[in-house]
């Protein structure tokens, strides 16, 4: 036998005396799209959640992008900063230098200073955001190396609850959920921010 | 109302008083107690110690006592915890479940004295007087197993004369859990350690609980330290009134008398 | 071939098997209450776990209060287990379906042994002398760290606390963090000790520790070639595995090798992609106390051009076929490893994981370990609860682990003096006569322990016994209600 028909059979002969009983699973967990996508409520908590976590948010009008990133960065001292190949253009910082992704090793991704990518989808309850490297968000080494994230999300994307950010994803994608910048409570139980992962986040959150 | 009395093994041996204390109260308010003499023990200690077939006989014996009886009480939250959630299965466990099912409709009927109190007879102010400053520990197997909630504090809140003080970290265990606290004695100190301080913490004169267990552990201990501090069982607390010229928890009951019992369990 | 595990067992291949005993680190070496009397007598142990737990316990219940429908949350999570367990061989099935389809690899592995041998080897194919891993609990299970040295392969822990355990020379004590037992000066004196060129300026801040580990490790995370992983979640219909993280080290691993090995428990699988709504709202809360950990990372298969092109999933039995057997105790399979329930438990907090043995320790490690190896091999741990039921309470998918600890003491080889005295007290108390006998006995200080309720029969030095009464209850209600 193999191991596969092994564990199988075992499986089948732990189950054949009597099988587990199932509990009726109850009511669904709550809806917690009570809000639609995008609701000015919805807007607030993520941005306080988010803040909550130790991340930085810029709630900017819609063309009022590119500003915000070129401040971030600059506030931030970032000369180089490399961007997915399908990020808007005109979100592209003027000021510094700026790589195009096209499958930069790791050891250069992580001599860059900073990274700017799309989102998904963002979740106000946890305020989580989420990429699931399109286009405008790039491989997942991009976002993750460098030490200064600067994410953009839209009204649109951002939902109530996780529930309903899994119903908007595929999982033919890779997916990165992100709840603040990189952080450990390995010492004494504490939260420090600040570990492997980019230790700065700056989330531009657009009205429209 | 006709209630039968489950006095548990520990009160009727060890902690009469709270047991004693159970009828005066009812008799207070009203009711006529029965004491089924052929009741002995629950098996909780069978059970918890690893020993469920040797328990499947006093589970036989207890449902066949209190059968009759369309309501029973006990002074005691974890032998009604082990009535109405450890006897179904021990009966299930040795298949028999025409037991289990009768198991199961004589846990329905019993009650732990303050659920007894509060949900089926209706008073939390039960008449009583008891000038004491008292501080109370909600016994892990009423407050999990059973869900008392908030009802003996309910019924001290109305006890004339009484001053209630809240207990720090009152959820944690004292470390008695029956055989826990011969199987792994030093850990259970170590929990009583945290549990006295706390209790001392308060400046209560009494700690009571619904559990005589939980008590005998907490006054083990405390009278060990010799803190001053009495542990008297609810029941005593709630039958206590004006007319008592000695209220309950003015004897000291603990003493060193017994420390040389034979260890068997070990 | 594939399917032998330990020698000398007498299991018949096909029929739910324990895990081989000399491998990995399920049994400990002493009695629980051995252990945790050392760890008793350490009070440097015991400040830090109070600490720790203390402040993980304020922040989960915070975080939990902000989830009006958290009873519902978890009875769901509970039926979702349950309805996986049922279909276990199944959602496997269509699980390695999933992950074939989407370019990746499974394996079965029997048992620790096996499981060692085919992680190894797939290092070996790679030509690789050092792995990154994750932290993982099944990969702690197996002792494949241990294997991989044998085998001349270096394995580096990324997690900051399995760092901390690593370069301590030490063992695990929590299964989400695992050097809880240590405080952040004994972390900075690790450091300083084991750390190849680290600040000797270090201070004991943890921020300035994690520094410290950021830059110790960020050579490793760009050069290693091959990591190794455990898996959250894994989900049957899509064949998506999840890891769940805080630092940074996760999404290292799992986004910059070339070559991808995950060892994850058969019980992870969960049948739907919805399932995760309902556990990645369950876990961080109940284990953190965060209302998200920082990272969450969601991989199905290969994807090309993004991350390890090389994707190995191998599937672990080592016990768990046994585990499901037993009806009452199969709910442990349940468990999400949030360690919520070490986080709550009286006993954990004052003896630490040490004292467990095992490297699952607490409420959990009582009930899991114990059937993955049987109860005889870890027969001291069910009973290392006073049965006090926080841990049913704490628990985000609802084990009732205490009916599980009542039901493995039954199971538990026992001591014969005790055994007897057991089986004469149950016929003494169901012979009234016999029993007053007894009480009546004890009134009188002539105590014979045998047919005696537990007070009587065992006692230690810390508590003064109560004094016999001068009449038993019966004895009071015969002269004072008895034909009124």
């Amino acid at each position: 036998m193999t191991g596969r028909e092994v564990v199988l059979a075992r499986l089948r002969a732990a189950l054949a005396g009597a099988p587990p009983a199932v509990p009726e699973p109850g009511p669904a967990p709550r809806d917690r799209g009570d809000r639609p996508p995008g609701h000015p409520d919805l807007l607030d908590r993520l941005a306080g959640r988010l803040t909550d976590y130790r991340a930085e948010v810029h709630r900017v009008a819609g063309a009022g992008v590119a500003e915000a990133v070129a401040g971030i960065l600059a506030a931030a001292g970032a000369r180089t900063v490399v961007v997915p190949a399908g990020l808007p253009a005109q979100w592209r910082p003027g000021a510094v230098e700026v790589l195009v992704d096209d499958g930069l090793p790791a050891t250069r991704l992580a001599r860059l200073d900073a990274v700017v990518t799309a989102a998904a989808v963002a979740v106000a309850e946890t305020g989580t955001i989420i990429l699931d490297a399109g286009a405008d968000q790039g491989r997942r080494a991009i976002s993750l190396l460098p030490d200064l994230h600067v994410c953009v999300v839209h009204p649109e994307q951002v939902v109530a609850g996780v529930p309903e950010a899994l119903a908007r994803l595929t999982p033919d994608r890779p997916l990165t959920w992100i709840s603040g910048p990189s952080a450990t409570s390995d010492i004494e139980l504490n939260r420090v921010e600040g570990v492997h992962g980019p230790r700065r986040l700056h989330v531009v959150l657009t009205d429209g | 109302m006709r209630i039968a009395l489950f006095v548990t093994c520990l009160a009727d041996t060890l902690f009469p008083e709270a047991a004693t204390a159970t009828v005066r109260l009812l008799e207070r308010l009203g009711h006529q107690v029965d004491f089924p003499t052929d009741q002995t023990c629950c098996g909780q200690m069978h059970v918890n110690t690893g020993y469920p077939d040797e328990a499947v006989r006093l589970v036989r014996r207890h449902v066949r006592v209190f059968a009759p009886y369309d309501v029973v009480v006990a002074p005691s939250g974890s032998c009604v915890g082990s009535v109405r959630h450890q006897h179904p299965m021990v009966a299930r466990r040795a298949g028999d479940d025409a037991l289990a099912s009768r198991a199961a409709e004589v846990g329905r009927r019993t009650y732990e004295l303050s659920e007894l109190l509060v949900d089926v007879l209706g008073v939390t102010d039960v008449g009583a007087y008891y000038p004491h400053r008292v501080t109370y520990h909600p016994t892990c197997h009423s407050l999990r197993l059973l869900r008392v909630g908030d009802r003996p504090l309910r019924l001290l809140r109305a006890v004339r004369g009484l001053d209630l003080v809240e207990l720090p970290q009152a959820e944690q265990c004292c470390g008695f859990g029956g055989t826990f606290a011969v199987k792994n004695a030093d850990t259970s100190t170590a929990m009583l350690a945290d549990k006295m301080r706390h209790v001392l913490a308060t400046r209560a004169d009494v700690c009571t609980a619904g559990d005589a267990s939980c008590l005998m552990h907490i006054g083990g201990g405390l009278s060990r330290l010799r803190a001053g501090v009495r542990t008297v069982h609810l029941a005593e607390i709630l039958a206590a009134t004006e007319a008592d010229t000695d209220p309950p928890g003015g004897r000291d009951r603990t003493g060193p008398a017994s420390r040389d019992t034979a260890a068997v369990a070990r | 071939m594939s399917g032998r595990g330990g020698a000398g067992r007498t299991t018949f291949l096909g029929m739910p098997a324990t895990a081989p005993p000399g491998v990995g680190n399920l049994r400990g070496t002493e009695p629980f209450p051995a252990a945790a009397r050392r760890a008793l007598g350490d009070a440097q142990l015991r400040r830090n776990l109070r600490h720790a737990t203390g402040t993980i316990r304020a922040k989960s219940a915070a975080v939990i209060d902000e989830v009006p429908d958290w009873p519902q949350l978890r009875a769901a999570g509970r039926a979702i287990k349950a309805d996986t367990m049922a279909r276990l061989p199944e959602l496997l099935e269509q699980l390695e379906a999933a992950v074939t389809a989407a370019g990746g690899t499974v394996h079965w592995a029997t048992d620790a042994v096996e499981a060692n041998r085919i992680v190894t080897e797939l290092v070996q194919a790679t030509g690789a002398d050092r792995v990154m891993k994750v932290k993982s609990m099944a990969t702690q299970e197996i002792g494949l760290n241990e294997a991989l040295e044998a085998a001349g392969i270096e394995p580096v822990e990324t997690d900051l606390a399995e760092l901390i355990v690593q370069l301590g020379d030490d063992r695990p004590s929590h299964i989400l963090v695992p050097a809880i037992h240590r405080n952040r000066a004994e972390i900075r004196e690790i450091f300083l000790r084991a750390m190849p060129g680290v600040d000797p300026a270090l201070t004991d801040e943890p921020a300035v520790l994690a520094a410290a580990a950021r830059r110790h490790l960020r050579e490793t995370f760009l050069a290693t070639r091959v990591a190794v992983s455990g898996a959250n979640f894994a989900v049957a219909e899509t064949g998506t595995l999840a890891v769940v993280e805080s630092e940074g080290n996760g999404r290292m691993c799992l986004t910059l090798p070339e070559t991808l090995i995950t060892v994850m428990g058969i019980e992870k699988v969960i049948p739907r992609w919805a399932d995760l709504g309902v556990f990645l709202q369950l876990l961080p809360r109940a284990s953190t106390g965060e209302r998200m950990n920082p990272y969450t990372s969601l991989w199905t298969g290969v994807t090309p051009g993004d991350g390890p092109q090389q994707v190995h999933l191998v599937l672990l039995d080592n016990g768990r076929s046994a585990v499901l057997a037993d009806e009452v105790g199969r709910q442990a399979l349940h468990c999400i490893r949030c360690s919520a329930c070490l986080n709550v438990c009286p006993v954990y907090e004052r003896t630490g994981g040490h004292a467990y043995g095992s490297v699952y320790p607490g409420p959990i490690g009582a009930v899991l370990s114990p059937q993955l190896t049987g109860v005889a091999d870890n027969a001291s741990l069910p009973y290392a609860s006073s049965l006090c039921g926080a841990c049913y309470d704490a628990c985000p998918v609802m084990i009732d682990i205490p009916s599980i600890l009542v039901h493995l003491r039954a199971q538990a080889p026992h001591p014969r003096t005790e055994a007897a005295a057991m089986a004469a007290a149950a016929y003494t108390m169901d012979h009234p006569a016999l029993y007053a006998a007894a009480q009546r006995a004890a009134g009188l200080g002539r105590l014979a322990g045998r047919a005696l309720p537990p007070p009587l029969n065992g006692w230690t030095a810390s508590r003064d016994m109560p004094a016999a009464p001068p009449q038993t209850f019966r004895q009071w209600w015969a002269e004072h209600r008895s034909g009124s």
